[in-house]
């Protein structure tokens, strides 16, 4: 953890109408950590998500990405330079099978520049590379899986699906938006090596989550948002302990 | 309880893969039907040689096939809907027109040229309305040629209301006709292939979930405007075409009827299948030119046979040929 910060935000706020979604947000994340983000329903944290990704336009603050300012690129600019994120509402491409669903982040200015994936090289077969992919990440090869249109999948591999798509754009940083939520216990099991076999690559996550048994497994630090505010910030275990994540998520009550 | 059971034809299963060259059956079951479409259309203008007045009517058929082709890309491949065919058409033709009076270039070069400066005119006038979705699309589209039509009217520019005249015509009816039938199944085919290629699939993205796109890091505008390029170069193709066929460029060249016509011929033809819009056509220009002499009361029956197909087979024919043709059915029982 001694390595240097690779995203940083600085007093994020935004309000839709009168309702103040986020408040004088700022936290920095190192990279090759998985920071987690937890809250209570409607504290902010998909719209914190908007905000970073370019799907939203903070009224207030700034975005740094290495020390590059990126503050209100539109979402394309910023996955460009290597800043992906799933959507909490799986947005497979419903008409396509599961595996062309690859080839839009494959196709992309970014994944094209980066080249290198194994058999598909910059101008290989994208359909093979598609194919590794997703036996990655758990779409069996031979089974039909692969092939069937996204719009017939099973949640658990649309939300692989998801994933499928930003490590195709080969990221430093993913938005994990709620990749637990849906799942069977079974289904996250098969998950979480997913996520610890990214980190090892070296990808930095960063999770939105109210799963937090499973979430605490993985992350290694963890910040807690209520009502657009940060409330508290640190190490997984000592944040369930903090008195005020303890009162967002049960009431005010001693528990 | 009993339903229908569809079962794709084994022939179909098997030309699916490369076993397709296995025999002379099935390599005729996968070209079949193409070759019915190509050669039909190469011979038409032979059989029609004993009617000369629908001879005729195959090169403007052909104008509208075109027209339709690139409304069913952009709307079922993009997810643009868009009703300004008649501005594709228009801007076309106006253009190949002044290439060919007013600057003396060819026809077999003003053609090409208005086709391609026409695509670029026409998506730099889109590209304000891009960023639109749906409805709102199609309604600032449908303006588009009625925006045309009256500044030509108003400001008396490009011949006001009677047109430019002069325009060279084709040196003889066989470049008339197979210059338009060529390029209707150069496209056609070539838009089936190009919705396959990765780019193809990108566009087909943008219309199913364009935040998805964008997320992965696609400029989504970038592909709009590509896409309402190709579609726009088609349309003005068939608007350089007919002013050459006949020798005269006007305001009605902006006609709803460019706009509507394709739509029509789409939804009868099936949409999302490409051949669908050709098809459609090919039954929708020669029944409303069979209706002219019966005056307005053709518009009556044009209606009625438009009514009868959206409610009896709204799928449209193609969807419903091709299912038959790959498919049997059968009852079983649940």
């Amino acid at each position: 953890m001694s390595s240097e910060t690779i995203l940083s935000m600085r007093g994020i706020s935004k309000h839709f109408g009168g309702v103040q979604a986020l408040s004088d947000v700022s936290f920095d994340v190192k990279e090759g950590e998985i920071y987690g983000i937890i809250g209570p329903n409607g504290s902010g944290k998909t719209t914190l998500i908007n905000c970073i990704t370019g799907f939203a336009k903070p009224d207030k603050g700034q975005v740094f990405f290495r020390q590059k300012e990126i503050t209100g690129w539109p979402p394309h600019k910023i996955a460009h330079v290597g800043i992906t994120r799933t959507f909490q509402i799986m947005r497979p491409y419903y008409s396509l099978p599961a595996f062309k669903n690859l080839i839009i982040p494959l196709w992309s200015p970014r994944a094209r520049k980066l080249g290198g994936w194994r058999g598909g090289g910059k101008h290989g077969d994208r359909d093979t590379v598609a194919v590794d992919i997703l036996e990655e990440i758990g779409f069996e090869r031979d089974s039909r899986v692969p092939y069937k249109l996204a719009s017939t999948l099973p949640t658990g591999y649309q939300k692989r699906l998801e994933l499928a798509r930003c490590i195709s754009m080969r990221p430093e940083i993913i938005f994990c938006d709620e990749v637990f939520s849906g799942l069977s216990m079974s289904e996250i099991a098969g998950m979480t090596p997913l996520i610890e076999k990214l980190k090892m690559e070296g990808v930095t996550l960063i999770m939105v989550e109210h799963r937090l048994r499973e979430l605490f497994r993985v992350a290694d630090r963890v910040m807690a948002l209520q009502f657009g505010e940060k409330i508290a910030e640190g190490l997984s275990g000592d944040v369930i302990e903090n008195k005020q994540v303890k009162e967002a998520y049960l009431g005010s009550e001693e528990v | 309880m009993r339903r229908k059971e569809r079962i794709d034809r084994g022939i179909k299963v098997r030309t699916e893969g490369i076993y397709a060259i296995s025999s002379m059956r099935e390599i005729l079951y996968l070209l079949g039907p193409r070759l019915l479409l190509i050669v039909g259309l190469i011979l038409l203008p032979f059989i029609l040689q004993l009617a000369p007045y629908w001879a005729r009517v195959v090169n403007i058929m052909c104008v509208y096939a075109l027209v339709a082709l690139s409304f069913d890309f952009l709307a079922n491949y993009v997810g643009l809907v868009c009703l300004g065919g008649g501005f594709f058409v228009g801007v076309g033709g106006y253009l190949s027109a002044i290439f060919n009076t007013y600057l003396g270039i060819p026809f077999y070069l003003s053609i090409p040229l208005a086709t391609v400066f026409g695509a670029f005119l026409c998506t730099l006038l889109f590209l304000p309305c891009l960023p639109l979705r749906g409805v709102y699309f199609a309604i600032v589209t449908l303006m588009y040629p009625l925006l045309l039509t009256r500044i030509i009217e108003a400001f008396d520019i490009l011949g006001g209301t009677n047109g430019i005249s002069g325009v060279d015509s084709f040196p003889n009816q066989y470049v008339e006709h197979y210059a338009i039938i060529v390029v209707l199944l150069l496209v056609l085919f070539g838009l089936r292939r190009f919705v396959n290629q990765d780019i193809g699939l990108v566009l087909r993205g943008v219309k199913d979930n364009d935040q998805s796109v964008r997320a992965s890091g696609i400029n989504v505008t970038h592909m709009k405007a590509l896409a309402v390029f190709i579609s726009a170069g088609i349309g003005c193709f068939g608007g350089a075409y007919l002013v050459h066929l006949y020798m005269w460029a006007g305001i009605s060249l902006f006609a709803l009827d460019f706009s509507i016509i394709p739509i029509a011929a789409v939804v009868i033809g099936g949409g999302g299948t490409l051949v669908g819009a050709v098809v459609g056509t090919f039954i929708l220009v020669p029944l409303s030119e069979a209706l002219r002499n019966l005056g307005t009361f053709r518009i009556v029956i044009y209606c009625v046979a438009l009514t009868a197909f959206i409610v009896l087979k709204s799928e449209g024919i193609m969807v419903y040929l091709q299912r038959k043709y790959h498919q049997f059915e059968r009852w079983v029982k649940v």
